[in-house]
């Protein structure tokens, strides 16, 4: 049994505590709307918050998440959050969408910590999500937008 | 993708003519509106009744809600906000109340009208639906119209519909959802009047797309990775690696030991795979399998000696699918005569959501739950293995993670897959076959490699007066049921469009394909055969200007100016140079030198679509390259949503640009390579350039924009590169020589 805090709840959940994280918030706690991409780490679709932090959940067993603050897309709040999502509706980001529950958590946790990023700051953040629908030149533009709705 | 069948919906037996668009009532209370199929080999055999064979398009709830039935399947290209807005249009609707559903798999009620079947591709979904689409909305809209009229006692000519808004000069008004029942009683009127282009006020302006609310908030059940049931094992099924290759023997002790696994069976044809009650055991469990594979009859080659072989089948004369004048005599009597061959690797798709397919079969019936791209094929295939009526089987359709052709196979392999694990398990039970990444990228169904040879001729003048152009690559239509549509004496249309109908003025054009069997399943890929002929035309192209001493853009006004004597072809060169002015308008286009960076410049037709695009790189110390920006001109006629074509054509640039740069499948003794996102090297948004696009105004018919962004930007990389080092890069990708 472990204990899991997500989004501000604590869980119980039965599962090996070397279970990727993913797959307990996606199989265990039906929790989809982190993504499942690549299993590695190389892709960033199944990016959370761990105490604030942008990582893989693919990447860090359940164990490992205890004691920690899980926040999913689900549950992701906050200036930051509120206005990266905005800005990813004005310039209608996603296309496919697969990937942006991750890209969104990577952006709100760049922003968070670096209000106005530049081009080579949004670069180096978001490198470890991709976009198969090459999005990218929209991703950009919406971090620099919430940039600004952060600051107004 | 398969835009070139449309030469199936010719052979196909055709309905009679759509008694189109009658409307019914529904138990629910609201107002459906759609067609009623005039075909009596569809509805009535089937035993079913009127309302049966009534098609909805639109329903309409008593709250007002109007939800639209998505025939196609929205896999990140925008058509379910597109056909959405098609029906707001004319119905003069609100966004707000609009919604978007994907349609049952029905061929009969919902086929691509460009091709016959129900599935999405060929960026032919508002081509197709732009007139069913409208007609709808219109219908829906005088029905409301006429249930207000009778209501308040006035002449229907007299309301006024805006904004979701039913309104009377008197002052009365009211919703869609006061009048939808009401509606629903009365007859459907026999014509509609589409609105003229004058009075649109969404179509080629703009208008919110309805998914993307969801797809920022991670909302459940929205793509097929997503579908949980009750009682649902999850399927890994490890496939052998080399293509054919069987199951020799396994030890499933270590994979049966994991906590969680339920079974382990034997896939005859397919490979083992593991049941399990969640993704991770499954996963794990499939890593714990020992497999011993039998190759015998495998495809074992590696991909150079493949490329070899290629290259020298390219050395050799083959079947001829154009033949203008004398090419050979006009090659040698050129006063320049330019050469080049150049080598495209397989590609996978690598759409973000593996593939992914969740079936439940019941007694006589299954349900299917997944991106359906090709419901028609992938409804008889699941009928076909299970022994049931194609009519048994329900697909649920839900978003697609991408797709770019991956998730249309002829021969529904994903289908096959699930629908054979199902049976052997037999119990009835739901099972979601998981792809993982390293499965979906060693799967197969690959963008085909390939080897093009092409010879050109030029005057002393510096025109162009012989091209000869020799073909090699894999049929992606051979062996399939496609293949008696598309392929004619030996030469499958997908291998060639774009060199069959390049529409430069040449005097002497000679064509040839060679066509090899390859034991590799091959696929379409976002712009199917234009990946590679638009790169090969549009390289020579400026390899050709080069060596006549004139700028590339003047190159091909001068071969797009001439009038041909073909309506089709003067068309076609009319609007590839409005593209082409637009965009060099944009980049300010002053020949390829620019300071310390360098631009090359493309254009070319796909799906009916022109685009044309100027590359500018800088090269880096390393002596790679940084695509820095790119400029992009569209016209794919009217443009029902201008800004979601934009969007693809930055997406279709991206998808192209890894391409071009890193992307590669190869083969060692026929073994895939590459793995994962590790080894099959995606776009990153440090290597995205500035990207910059403009669209057209056009009253030409729509036409697609999924994919036509996607072919012009490797030539224009390639010209950049060629004005940079003098040499054209025709090896791919870019990484392969160290230019990347």
């Amino acid at each position: 049994m472990i204990r899991l805090n997500i989004n501000g709840q604590d869980r119980e959940i039965d599962v090996d505590p070397e279970t990727p994280l993913l797959w307990v918030l996606r199989d265990e706690l039906g929790m989809t709307g982190t993504k499942y991409g690549c299993g590695i780490a190389a892709c960033g679709a199944c990016t959370i918050h761990l105490d604030g932090m942008a990582v893989r959940s693919c990447q860090t067993m359940a164990s490992d998440a205890e004691g920690m603050a899980i926040v999913t897309i689900e549950g992701v709040d906050g200036k930051a959050a509120k206005a990266v999502q905005a800005a990813w509706r004005e310039l209608e980001v996603p296309q496919c969408g697969y990937c942006q529950s991750g890209q969104i958590l990577a952006a709100t946790a760049l922003l968070a910590e670096t209000p106005k990023p530049s081009d080579e700051d949004i670069d180096m953040a978001m490198s470890g999500n991709v976009c198969r629908c090459a999005t990218y030149t929209r991703i950009r533009a919406a971090i620099h937008r919430a940039a600004e709705t952060m600051e107004g | 993708m398969f835009h070139v069948m449309k030469r199936m919906q010719d052979a196909a037996a055709r309905p009679t003519r759509r008694n189109f668009l009658k409307m019914s009532a529904v138990a629910a209370g609201g107002l459906v509106v759609g067609s009623r199929l005039a075909v009596p080999g569809i509805a009535q055999a089937n035993g079913a009744s009127t309302e049966d064979a009534f098609t909805p398009f639109i329903r309409i709830s008593p709250e007002g809600i109007v939800t639209v039935l998505n025939k196609h399947l929205d896999m990140g290209q925008g058509n379910a906000t597109g056909l959405a807005t098609l029906v707001a249009e004319e119905l003069d609707a609100a966004p707000e109340q609009m919604r978007a559903e994907f349609a049952p798999a029905d061929t009969g009620r919902y086929k691509n009208l460009a091709f016959g079947m129900q599935g999405t591709g060929g960026s032919t979904a508002i081509a197709n639906s732009f007139e069913q689409y409208r007609k709808a909305g219109a219908t829906a809209r005088a029905m409301l119209v006429a249930a207000a009229a009778k209501a308040w006692g006035v002449p229907a000519a007299e309301i006024t519909v805006s904004g979701g808004t039913i309104s009377h000069g008197s002052g009365k008004s009211g919703t869609f959802g006061e009048f939808a029942e009401a509606a629903a009683k009365l007859e459907a009127p026999a014509e509609v009047t589409l609105k003229s282009p004058d009075q649109w006020v969404y179509i080629g302006k703009s208008f919110p797309r309805l998914d993307v609310p969801n797809k920022t908030v991670g909302a459940p059940n929205t793509y097929g990775m997503d579908v949980q049931r009750d009682d649902m094992l999850v399927a890994v099924l490890t496939r052998p690696l080399a293509f054919g290759a069987k199951v020799a023997s396994f030890d499933a002790s270590a994979a049966r030991a994991v906590k969680g696994v339920v079974d382990v069976i034997e896939v005859p044809g397919h490979g083992v795979a593991v049941l399990a009650t969640s993704t991770w055991p499954a996963i794990k469990a499939s890593e714990a399998l020992e497999i011993e594979w039998d190759e015998t009859g495998a495809e074992t080659r590696s991909s150079d000696a493949l490329f070899a072989e290629f290259r020298e089948l390219a050395e050799t004369a083959g079947p001829v699918f154009r033949d203008d004048g004398d090419a050979e005599a006009a090659i040698a009597g050129a006063a320049t005569v330019v050469e080049q061959v150049f080598e495209f690797p397989y590609l996978a798709h690598g759409m973000m959501e593996p593939m992914v397919l969740t079936i439940h079969v019941e007694g006589e019936r299954a349900s299917l739950w997944y991106p359906s791209q090709f419901q028609t094929v992938d409804q008889q295939t699941a009928a076909a293995v299970l022994g049931i009526a194609p009519e048994n089987v329900t697909i649920h359709t839900l978003y697609g993670g991408g797709s770019f052709g991956r998730r249309t196979t002829p021969d529904a392999r994903h289908i096959v897959e699930a629908a054979t694990i199902a049976k052997l398990w037999g119990k009835s039970q739901p099972i979601k076959l998981v792809y993982t990444r390293e499965d979906d990228t060693r799967a197969g169904y690959y963008r085909p490699m390939g080897v093009h040879k092409v010879r050109a001729g030029l005057d002393a003048d510096g025109n162009l007066v012989g091209w000869h152009h020799r073909i090699v690559q894999q049929s992606l239509m051979s062996g399939t049921f496609f293949e008696q549509y598309m392929v004619h004496d030996g030469i499958d249309e997908t291998s060639v469009e774009g060199v069959k109908d390049a529409s430069y003025a040449i005097p002497a054009f000679h064509a040839e394909l060679h066509s090899p069997k390859v034991g590799v399943p091959v696929l379409w890929w976002r712009s199917v055969g234009h990946t590679q002929t638009g790169y090969v035309v549009e390289a020579m192209m400026d390899k050709a200007a080069r060596a006549a001493g004139v700028d590339p853009l003047e190159f091909r006004r001068r071969h797009l100016s001439q009038p041909s004597g073909i309506a089709e072809r003067d068309k076609d060169n009319a609007r590839k140079l409005g593209v082409l002015e637009k965009v060099a308008e944009m980049s300010g286009w002053a020949g390829p030198e620019n300071g310390d960076r360098f631009r090359g410049i493309a254009v070319h037709k796909s799906f009916n679509t022109y685009v044309a695009e100027v590359a500018e790189v800088s090269r880096r110390d390393d002596g790679t390259f940084r695509i820095e920006n790119v400029w992009c001109a569209v016209d794919c006629g009217v443009a029902v949503n201008p800004d979601n074509v934009k969007a693809q054509m930055e997406g279709g640039i991206g998808y192209g640009l890894a391409a071009v740069l890193f992307s590669e499948i190869t083969l060692t003794d026929g073994h895939v390579d590459q793995v994962n996102f590790d080894s099959y090297r995606p776009m990153r948004i440090e290597d995205m350039p500035h990207v910059e696009v403009e669209v057209l105004a056009s009253a030409e018919a729509p036409s697609g924009a999924g994919e036509p962004g996607t072919p012009p930007i490797g030539p224009a990389v390639a010209n950049a590169i060629l004005a940079a080092t003098g040499e054209l890069p025709a090896v791919l990708p870019l990484t392969k020589t160290g230019l990347a």
